[in-house]
């Protein structure tokens, strides 16, 4: 069940489209604040709020980098692995986090603290190799700086 | 040298306010529509200023604005959309933008839409700039506060509401009619052209989908004339564009420059030339749809009409530049497997075409390629050329990888007979220090 804030939330997001399923990526975005990942229940839940299926809501939702239909640790850090960051040695930083984190691309460590994935190129290219932690962008990274960086999100 | 677009960015990465952009002249040229300045009027001055599209396309905004049914009979709602989904790899110029002058934006929007008599607006973000969502997201509360959104502009009649749209972070939405099925909250897989957005877009309604910079250009073209505008550039085409570079470049970063400025001064000039001990190989002028040039094609005007087709095209003008240090295939590969993963997967050429390419490119680095490997790639770039695919994502792909097949030739050839990357892995993490 959508919670009394959750519904709030929600029904200020369709305010900006004529039509309610407009507001199909800012539901799923707005709820996954709140429950960290989009489960079966809650894709159902979103649906019936904006009156199409579920499999039509399952259609968006599995299309996007940043919805997730698995279960995430507390926090995301997501290694830009595009060709700016490529050049400037992301492969070496994303190697020293799995050496200290024991995590892989796609993988949340085992205490549930860290998921980490790859994105797109991040916008960063001019303080490359970038990374994005939650909300929280990083530039000139290197494998010395990082566990000082992942430090700061327990 | 004037800066219209980015002169008042503050160095410190701070956002200017609504009371320091209204200070140096924003939405000053409200006024002008106000006391009689019509769409049409506006129109015809930005097609007189030769204003073309930021985002990599190059269309002339005036033209895209002429295809909108307008008058009374015109069907309503209008739509404008800006299109800040920057995902274009090596890209970064629109965040400058959003982040350091948000109301430039909002001003932008407010006169495309009156140029067009669109009633809203959206701002199509995407997901990864926090920053600048936020940004947007105060500029708007404070233009509506202020009754610049949301309010008829006195004389006019004219009333334009202003929405910020933040997407989940998919490549394929920054093709114009992805955009609007991804604005519709439906999967973002591109629609068939025609019928063109102009006349049935957003919600079947006439819809304009411009590049963040494009818009950027609007209010200082309609406050200064489109003659100052032809002036501000060195070629035909008018105005500034922000230029930027990244790779291993001795100061990597972005510079708002006349048209046509060459690449050669980018680099040299601006950047500072290569980083201490590699040499320039060749660079990707915008984004990583774009072909190869490489030293010979250095000092060409970088600029919508100078390129000629058969070398590229300018395409987002922030360029990325390959060095002796990165090997040319595993740069390629790169670029493929973000095509591949990033592929929205609605037509077949481009679905199975660009693994495949992926693989190939794959099979070079690790040593496992046949010089019928490199047919096959050769073929793949006739086979994923433009007319063969729903949109142009795969064509796109196959710019630098057609490109490189041509300039770094012996490097493919290399792979083969020494069955291995040359720049093998461990060599490559002792540069990455360079």
């Amino acid at each position: 069940m959508l919670s009394e804030i959750e519904r709030r939330e929600l029904e200020d997001a369709v305010k900006h489209y004529p039509d309610k399923r407009g507001a199909a990526i800012d539901a799923l975005l707005t709820i996954q604040r709140r429950r960290g990942w989009i489960s079966d229940d809650t894709l159902f839940e979103i649906a019936q709020f904006l009156e199409i299926t579920a499999e039509d809501l399952d259609s968006v939702a599995t299309f996007y980098n940043l919805v997730f239909r698995k279960p995430v640790g507390r926090h995301v850090a997501f290694m830009c692995d595009s060709i700016s960051c490529w050049i400037k040695g992301c492969e070496q930083v994303q190697e020293q986090i799995k050496k200290l984190y024991d995590v892989d691309l796609g993988q949340t460590t085992s205490d549930g603290r860290l998921t980490v994935l790859p994105i797109a190129c991040l916008g960063q290219c001019e303080r490359a190799p970038a990374l994005l932690i939650d909300q929280d962008v990083y530039g000139n990274v290197t494998p010395e700086k990082i566990e000082q960086i992942v430090e700061k999100y327990k | 040298m004037e800066r219209p677009l980015t002169q008042h960015i503050h160095p410190d990465g701070t956002t200017r306010t609504l009371r320091e952009y209204v200070k140096t002249g924003g939405y000053r040229c409200l006024q002008r529509l106000s006391s009689g300045l019509a769409p049409k009027d506006l129109q015809r001055l930005v097609t007189d200023a030769g204003l073309r599209g930021r985002g990599g396309g190059g269309f002339l905004t005036g033209t895209k604005w002429s295809f909108v049914p307008m008058g009374a009979d015109a069907p309503k709602p209008k739509y404008i959309v800006a299109n800040g989904d920057e995902m274009e790899p090596g890209t970064f110029k629109d965040r400058v933008l959003m982040e350091g002058d948000p109301h430039g934006l909002v001003e932008g929007m407010i006169l495309a839409g009156y140029a067009i008599d669109a009633e809203v607006g959206y701002i199509f973000l995407r997901g990864e700039y926090h920053l600048s969502a936020q940004r947007l997201t105060e500029a708007i509360a404070e233009a509506y506060a202020a009754g610049y959104l949301g309010t008829p502009l006195p004389g006019t009649g004219f009333r334009f509401d202003l929405h910020l749209h933040a997407s989940a972070g998919r490549y394929i939405c920054g093709e114009e009619t992805a955009l609007i099925n991804a604005l519709e909250g439906k999967r973002a897989v591109p629609r068939a052209k025609p019928p063109f957005p102009q006349t049935v877009g957003l919600w079947g309604k006439p819809t304009v989908v411009q590049n963040v910079e494009t818009l950027y250009n609007i209010p200082h073209i309609v406050n200064q004339g489109s003659d100052w505008y032809h002036r501000l550039s060195r070629t035909q085409d008018g105005g500034t564009k922000i230029y930027g570079i990244s790779g291993r470049v001795a100061n990597p970063g972005w510079w708002e420059l006349p048209l046509g400025t060459t690449a050669r001064e980018v680099l040299e000039q601006h950047a500072g030339g290569m980083a201490d001990g590699v040499c320039f190989r060749g660079l990707l002028p915008g984004g990583i749809s774009t072909a190869f040039m490489t030293e010979e094609h250095l000092d060409l005007p970088l600029d919508f009409s100078s390129i000629p087709p058969e070398i590229g095209r300018l395409g987002t003008a922030t360029m990325i530049v390959l060095d002796d240090h990165t090997c040319p295939v595993g740069f390629v590969l790169n670029l493929e497997k973000f095509f591949a993963r990033e592929s929205c997967g609605w037509c077949t050429p481009c679905r199975e075409g660009l693994p495949w390419v992926a693989k190939l490119l794959m099979s070079f680095e690790e040593g496992r390629a046949t010089s019928e490997d490199l047919s096959l790639l050769k073929m793949h770039t006739k086979w994923l050329a433009p007319g063969h695919t729903f949109c142009g994502l795969a064509p796109g792909a196959m710019a630098p990888l057609q490109s490189a097949l041509k300039y770094f030739h012996d490097d493919f050839e290399r792979h083969i007979s020494t069955r291995g990357c040359p720049w093998s892995k461990k060599s490559s993490q002792q540069k990455v220090l360079v």
